[in-house]
């Protein structure tokens, strides 16, 4: 059966459109979801595409949090469904706690947009399931924050408890620790800034992302909670 | 009651704020070799209808920690402006 994506669009979102093509180019089926829509029934996974939600205003993914949809995006990810956030999503997905730490502006003040190399850390997320840890994969960076930062506790856990889903290579942003991206302790949650979107098509830059999002479409079964 | 209040938010001490740094970096070019520390936060200024400034302040404190600040990165003070007890000041 085809698996149905949600791409989540808030007002200042702009890489929904590059979700949904490579989705299908994978053999997913994607639809916008706009974000006062409070229902995410029927949809196998959920995903946070990169932008400006709400223009950043105040810090970027702090008004997202509170657009309708949100609590839905809550339910389904408590239900054990896949929800993946990137780049401006994975800042929503940080705000709203259903991951921790949070994303400030990077190391130097430099906007950052290039490809960068990245290594599989486990493959206990809908993102990397079935991934070799140790994998590296280059994808397309682009923002101003993602630069992860949390508490010298919530760092520990996260190296302790292996939810720690991608590192960079050449920390291109004062990330802690080389976080480029997490999960929640199900692994159903993922967050990361790089662009998997972006890297599926080999005539704009590669198909490394296709691996990520390859994999979420595999753990997406229909209607059932993601098992890892 | 109308309490008029300035919320100032900012990075917490102990981590790095890259644009009070890089503001910094720039003084010196300027003739500037006696100012350091330089740290850039938010201003907001609000008013709550509250019946005293203790609980207005509470008041404020929820919504910071609800959405003005995020608490993994930012702190915030809160300074009442024009208090009609007189006893404004920030905490």
């Amino acid at each position: 059966m085809t698996v149905r994506v949600a791409v989540v669009v808030f007002p200042g979102s702009n890489c929904e459109h590059d979700v949904v093509e490579s989705v299908e180019r994978l053999g997913g089926r994607a639809e916008v979801v706009f974000h006062t829509s409070a229902a995410l029934s029927g949809f196998d996974a959920v995903v946070l595409p990169g932008g400006f939600a709400h223009g950043d205003y105040l810090r970027p993914g702090a008004i997202a949090r509170f657009s309708p949809v949100m609590a839905a995006v809550g339910e389904f990810a408590a239900a054990g469904g896949p929800v993946v956030g990137i780049c401006n999503g994975f800042q929503v997905l940080t705000e709203a706690r259903l991951l921790p730490g949070a994303l400030q502006k990077n190391a130097g003040l430099r906007f950052v947009c290039a490809p960068t190399a990245l290594r599989v850390e486990t493959s206990a997320s809908v993102l990397t399931k079935g991934v070799e840890p140790g994998t590296v994969l280059e994808l397309p960076i682009n923002h101003f924050e993602g630069n992860y930062l949390a508490d010298p506790d919530t760092l520990a856990r996260l190296r302790d408890e292996d939810l720690v889903v991608l590192r960079y290579l050449d920390n291109p942003n004062g990330s802690a620790d080389d976080i480029a991206g997490v999960r929640n302790p199900e692994g159903n949650v993922v967050g990361l800034m790089p662009h998997p979107e972006r890297a599926t098509d080999p005539l704009t830059g590669g198909t490394d992302g296709a691996v990520l999002l390859g994999a979420l479409l595999a753990a997406a079964t229909a209607g059932q909670p993601v098992r890892l | 009651m109308r309490h008029e209040a300035l919320v100032e938010v900012r990075t917490r001490a102990g981590i790095a704020d890259p644009e009070g740094a890089t503001i910094e970096a720039a003084l010196p070019a300027l003739g500037f070799t006696d100012v350091n520390g330089v740290r850039v936060g938010k201003a907001i200024r609000l008013s709550v209808e509250a019946p005293d400034e203790d609980s207005a302040r509470r008041r404020i404190e929820e919504l910071c920690s609800a959405m003005l600040a995020n608490p993994v990165m930012e702190e915030v003070s809160v300074t009442f402006e024009r208090s009609p007890a007189g006893a404004g000041g920030s905490r």
